[in-house]
């Protein structure tokens, strides 16, 4: 069962403004029955140009009910340059928040309102926009690209979460992961290359990396490590306590040791347990 | 706490009172384990054997052909995997394309690692393509896994008559009867089924405890490796108690059947099935009506969705579940509704009720009381529904 919030059950179960208003200034249809949730958004500005009143008819769960209501309620009294900067965010933060995967549902929400203005405004139906990725629910690129931009989606469930694409035969995983990476990739800082380090330098590191890092949670088992030698990119070390009788301890040299101290100081460096 | 309708006995039920008092002595008095030397564990072995001899006959087996599991997943997971490994060299399975997840995604991993998979079709009616599946056989092909009663439709195939098909190729089979077992009479021994899972919350046993039959002389492979219990075949003690309900509930049901008590649980689904049609207006049943388990019916209410539905009989404590999307936290509806071919505009508000022999005439009537307004006010909410009147 979803956690709703007090607000989304209210908004599901008492539902504001909802049917056809028939002398509507802006009238917004998004989804489709096949996608299983569909929102038809309706609003009448008064003589100031302000949103008097908007109604909504949706198909769709008790969250996309819920949301198509909220927005009624969130856009009265708002201009439409005011009505514009309304996101999917807000529509989700005005009911209290919504489990991440009914994120698409304040998704619609935005996206009907904005068809609405668009309509009211007689600009042209905007073309689909960039190309399909998600042939199940019909997603283009752009959609994809504006969601993970707008909400700091980090993974392929993120942006299904949010626009659905994905979610289906799951053939489009590859190209959302190629968006995401784009997207992230533009915005991450590029890490600055560590400046090499000296012989002696690289020596202490690895040694205060076995006291500081290794050693203690080898301690944990009753082992040691002692570092013996560095040869180049080669950690020559020998192993104590209980660590030089266990049978296991190729495995922690190679998957531990040399992964940290490969983290902590250098990505060339090798362990070798010397006798 | 309002009073509950449980209508969702598909997904689970309730343990019954004779079952629940049967178990309890075995959590603090008789705790012994049923492999001690001492007397104060061979008991519980003693209380063990005669559940083991309820459950087998249940399904007309003998004792030392059952093996208790945890659940229906962990024996249908033994049954493919111990026919994998008894035939090495068979690379195909065969299934249907309406199975529980336990089949289903099972198979779907083993496609992965390289072994041919069929998922057999079934028509509108949900009905298996029986031609298509003896097609699909080969001197490859390791196990056929059909299930007995489909949990969404309630849908029964005929396990008789394919087990017999199967097993005269000399294939193993093997039917997921989670949902069948104690609803409808299954008598393994008519049939060519070699190996069958079943699952004892699914009728009045508590959660955890399964069990799976294997026909003597059926290559077989354990799955959980380790003590001697279970022959042998399923490593680990025992789960005392749950088997002692799961016996306790096998006897239950086996009486039960005896005595024509689902007539009255049918009854009341055709009630409640044939009232809901005649009051709301585009409802339809998925599935073949003719072929079904007594206690299930799956119904699509056109231009509304399935978790709002939910959701508002919720409100009133009736509880039932639904093929659509939303419920599940995927996009798509089940994929036992788009198998069949349910359109989109019935499949998002498909409702599936599944009763006991605990509910009552009562319960069905406020139900009928309760849903059709509902499902008019979500269509008058739906933008579809003006639209489709309209046309």
């Amino acid at each position: 069962m979803w956690e709703y919030t007090d607000k989304v059950k209210d908004h599901f179960l008492n539902p504001r403004n909802v049917g056809v208003m028939e002398d509507a200034d802006g009238v917004g249809e998004v989804g489709s029955i096949a996608c299983g949730d569909a929102l038809t958004f309706y609003f009448k500005l008064d003589e100031n140009g302000k949103i008097k009143d908007a109604t909504f008819q949706t198909f769709g769960c008790a969250s996309a009910i819920a949301s198509s209501s909220a927005l009624t309620e969130m856009v009265k009294g708002m201009t439409l340059e005011e009505a514009k900067k309304i996101t999917n965010e807000d529509i989700a933060e005005y009911l209290g928040g919504l489990p991440k995967e009914k994120m698409h549902c304040s998704v619609m929400g935005r996206d009907a309102l904005e068809k609405a203005i668009s309509c009211y405004l007689n600009e042209p139906e905007k073309k689909v926009d960039g190309q399909i990725v998600c042939e199940c629910f019909g997603v283009t690129d752009r959609e994809i690209e504006r969601v993970v931009r707008e909400n700091q989606l980090t993974t392929i469930d993120d942006v299904t979460d949010y626009v659905k694409a994905g979610g289906g035969c799951g053939n489009c995983h590859d190209r959302i992961q190629e968006i995401i990476d784009t997207i992230r990739g533009s915005e991450r800082p590029v890490k600055k290359k560590a400046p090499a380090l000296t012989n002696l330098q690289k020596i202490k590191l690895i040694e205060e990396s076995i006291e500081r890092e290794i050693n203690p949670t080898l301690r944990k088992d009753a082992g040691r490590l002692e570092l013996i030698d560095v040869d180049g990119n080669r950690v020559l070390v020998r192993l104590g306590g209980s660590c030089a009788a266990c049978a296991k301890s190729p495995v922690t040299l190679k998957h531990y040791v040399e992964s940290r101290l490969r983290e902590l100081v250098s990505p060339e460096l090798v362990v070798e347990e010397v006798q | 706490m309002m009073n509950v309708i449980y209508v969702d006995n598909n997904a689970t039920t309730m343990v019954a009172p004779e079952v629940l008092d049967a178990m309890l002595p075995y959590f603090n008095t008789n705790y012994g384990n049923p492999s001690s030397m001492h007397s104060f564990g061979g008991n519980v072995a003693g209380a063990i054997k005669t559940a083991r001899e309820s459950v087998a006959s249940l399904i007309g087996a003998l004792p030392e052909e059952i093996i208790f599991t945890s659940c229906g997943t962990e024996s249908d997971s033994t049954a493919i995997r111990a026919a994998i490994e008894s035939y090495p060299d068979k690379k195909h399975l065969v299934t249907s394309r309406v199975e529980h997840p336990a089949v289903k995604n099972l198979y779907e991993a083993l496609s992965k690692k390289g072994y041919r998979t069929t998922f057999v079709p079934v028509d509108h009616s949900g009905r298996l393509d029986i031609d298509y599946l003896c097609n699909s056989l080969s001197d490859d092909t390791a196990i056929v896994s059909i299930m007995w009663g489909n949990n969404e439709t309630g849908v029964i195939f005929p396990v008789d008559e394919i087990s017999q098909e199967v097993k005269s190729r000399g294939i193993l089979f093997h039917s997921d009867a989670v949902q069948a077992v104690g609803k409808i009479p299954i008598n393994v021994a008519e049939t060519g089924v070699d190996m069958l899972s079943l699952s004892g919350h699914k009728f009045h046993a508590p959660k955890g405890i399964g069990a799976l039959y294997i026909r003597k002389g059926t290559k077989f492979a354990p799955f959980l490796i380790g003590g001697h219990q279970e022959r042998g075949r399923r490593g680990g003690t025992e789960n005392t108690a749950s088997i002692i309900g799961l016996g306790k509930a096998a006897e239950l049901a086996a009486g039960h059947l005896a005595q024509n008590g689902y007539e009255h649980v049918s009854r009341l689904r055709d009630k409640l099935e044939q009232t809901l049609l005649d009051k709301i207006p585009n409802a339809m049943v998925n599935g073949d009506p003719s072929n079904r388990l007594p206690n299930t019916t799956s119904i699509a209410f056109e231009y509304v969705e399935g978790e709002a539905i939910l959701l508002m009989m919720n409100e009133y404590g009736i509880c039932a579940s639904s093929g659509s999307a939303c419920t599940s936290g995927s996009l798509e509806p089940s994929h036992v509704l788009r198998a069949m071919g349910v359109p989109f505009t019935a499949a998002h508000g498909s409702i599936r009720f599944s009763l006991s022999r605990y509910n009552t005439e009562k319960e069905i009537d406020i139900i009928l009381e309760k849903l059709p307004p509902i499902i008019t006010r979500l269509r008058e909410m739906s933008p579809f529904w003006k639209k489709a009147m309209g046309n």
